[in-house]
């Protein structure tokens, strides 16, 4: 009990940011598994941020519900205006003008330094997350998702993948199922935001540019996007290896980016892969027989 | 039951379709012939939503479909398939089917999120009923297979029974037996008479002769963008403009002749 104790009072920031950084993963699984390629997931996890912190900043009282609330509502408002325009683009095009919003998000933020603190950032953020705000947050976006999965609005999200005109042809809207995903993904990467805003204690602009949009894309990717498995293994080990390989000081990037490249190039639909698992687990039975 | 009167399509400068008007009436199969490129396929794209017609109108039960999108006409009872097979490959064929039946599937987000009592229902039904249409299309037996792994006429099969599933009244088939060898075609006749019987309507385009003429109790033919003839199998048989359409004319360089001095 005392070394978890001691465990859990180094660790416990890491084990937390596997669980914000898994709903991350979940938020653009959310919009890959309709065939999109946005990459506003870093600009809305930021949208989140920066209105659960500056809720519970600023309104007397401390509401951390109503911060995570108005967390998760902001950049689901948001989504839903840039969604529709954007939206029709598809492939590279879509990425790109997704990349662009993120930009504008955080140039956004660094202009209204009056609310934002501007490139200075958010000081001084109660920390209210718990370890179980997390857990909760991560159980519950998964038992969502994988009713979604199971349901028609899933089945619709992989006929619109696979092959949209045909699905259109299905009775499917296709318009409003892309605008959803985009919408619900922005929603969690805000539950995401605000729950890490609470737990570093500050936040700034360049925490939700590029590179994080980045970051999400590669734990997703690199995971697997066939199922919530993925995702989420995908979270903890972007999250975990630069960690592990701490003993190998300055070598550490050069590893971790070299362990990334391996696994892509030889398993490149992620390491959750349910049809090459199946394969695997079916050919040794047949060996022992033949 | 779905009217076009005086539909035309224009690609930029190239008039795919010019005043085509026709009617399929309730039951029965109806064949749309004519040679490559005489513009069939732009007529079932127009039917679909797929593209908007240059002018004129196209009416289904009453209503017009001009600007409706593709979903909202499958609502409303219009199904397809395609001349090169679109199935939803990385799915199993049960998926398949039963993506066809998403529009008839009432339950909301509550219901799928606490897989309440209704979901289940709707889910098990349509599990069941997309059973029924493969075995409709003798494919029960695959059901879980992924239909990557289907040989062509299967694949084309399935389709069909994708397309049923959205419960159509009226079937629209592009090219049913492109590519197909004898033996496939005589059983995917066998199959579309079936469904015919059990009270579809269907649109079918061809160019197979003898698969048309077997089905269609009436023919449209166009050629060029405009409907030559139109009328039972034996009128259209025997039809000196259709003849001429598909096999030529005697008198072909006068013709050629005309043509080149219109140009100039």
């Amino acid at each position: 009990m005392e070394s978890f104790e001691s465990f859990w009072s180094i660790y416990s920031n890491l084990v937390l940011t596997v669980g914000t950084n898994a709903l991350l993963a979940l938020s653009i699984w959310l919009t890959l598994s309709c065939g999109l390629l946005a990459m506003a997931n870093g600009a809305f996890m930021g949208i989140g941020a920066y209105t659960a912190a500056l809720l519970t900043m600023n309104v007397p009282g401390e509401h951390f519900a109503l911060s995570l609330a108005g967390g998760i509502t902001a950049p689901m408002l948001v989504a839903l205006l840039i969604g529709t325009p954007t939206l029709r683009l598809s492939g590279v095009y879509l990425a790109m003008a997704t990349l662009a919003f993120g930009e504008v998000v955080r140039i956004a933020i660094i202009n209204t330094e009056s609310i934002t603190g501007g490139a200075l950032g958010l000081n001084g953020i109660p920390p209210l997350t718990q370890w179980w705000h997390v857990a909760g947050a991560l159980l519950l976006a998964l038992l969502g998702l994988a009713a979604l999965r199971r349901s028609k609005v899933g089945r619709a999200f992989q006929a619109i993948k696979l092959d949209e005109t045909a699905a259109g042809l299905m009775g499917i809207n296709v318009n409003a199922h892309k605008l959803s995903a985009f919408v619900l993904g922005a929603g969690l990467a805000g539950l995401a935001g605000a729950l890490n805003a609470h737990l570093t204690f500050f936040i700034g602009p360049s925490e939700y540019g590029f590179d994080r949009g980045v970051e999400i894309l590669t734990m997703t990717i690199l995971g697997g996007i066939d199922g919530l498995t993925g995702p989420v293994a995908g979270a903890l080990i972007i999250t975990l290896l630069p960690e592990l390989l701490r003993s190998l000081k300055d070598f550490r990037t050069v590893v971790n980016g070299l362990i990334l490249v391996v696994i892509v190039l030889f398993l490149p639909k992620g390491l959750w892969d349910p049809a090459r698992l199946r394969r695997l687990f079916s050919r040794r039975p047949a060996a022992v027989r033949g | 039951m779905l009217k076009l009167s005086h539909v035309s399509r224009h690609f930029g400068g190239l008039q795919v379709l010019q005043d085509v008007n026709f009617e399929v009436p309730q039951g029965g199969i109806f064949g749309l012939i004519g040679p490559n490129g005489a513009g069939k396929t732009t007529v079932v794209n127009l039917i679909t939503g797929l593209l908007p017609p240059t002018a004129g109108q196209i009416e289904f039960e009453g209503q017009s479909l001009v600007g409706t999108p593709p979903y909202r006409i499958t609502q409303r009872g219009i199904a397809r398939t395609f001349q090169n097979i679109r199935i939803f490959k990385d799915m199993s064929l049960l998926e398949n089917v039963v993506v066809g039946m998403h529009s008839r599937l009432g339950y909301g987000p509550l219901d799928w999120l606490r897989r309440s009592p209704r979901f289940r229902a709707d889910e098990a039904r349509s599990r069941e009923r997309a059973r029924e249409l493969l075995s409709w299309m003798k494919l029960e037996h695959k059901a879980d297979e992924v239909a990557d792994g289907l040989s062509y006429g299967e694949q084309r099969k399935l389709e069909l029974a994708r397309a049923l599933a959205t419960e159509p009244r009226l079937l629209l088939l592009d090219e049913p037996v492109a590519g197909m060898n004898s033996v496939e075609k005589t059983e995917l006749m066998v199959e579309i008479e079936a469904i015919r019987q059990r009270g579809y309507t269907i649109f079918m385009i061809e160019h197979d002769m003898r698969f048309v003429m077997g089905l269609c109790e009436q023919i449209a033919v166009l050629n060029f963008g405009r409907i030559i003839a139109q009328g039972r199998p034996e009128q259209i048989r025997n039809d000196p403009q259709v003849i001429e359409a598909y096999l030529g004319r005697d008198d072909d360089e006068p013709a050629a002749a005309a043509a080149v001095e219109a140009r100039a």
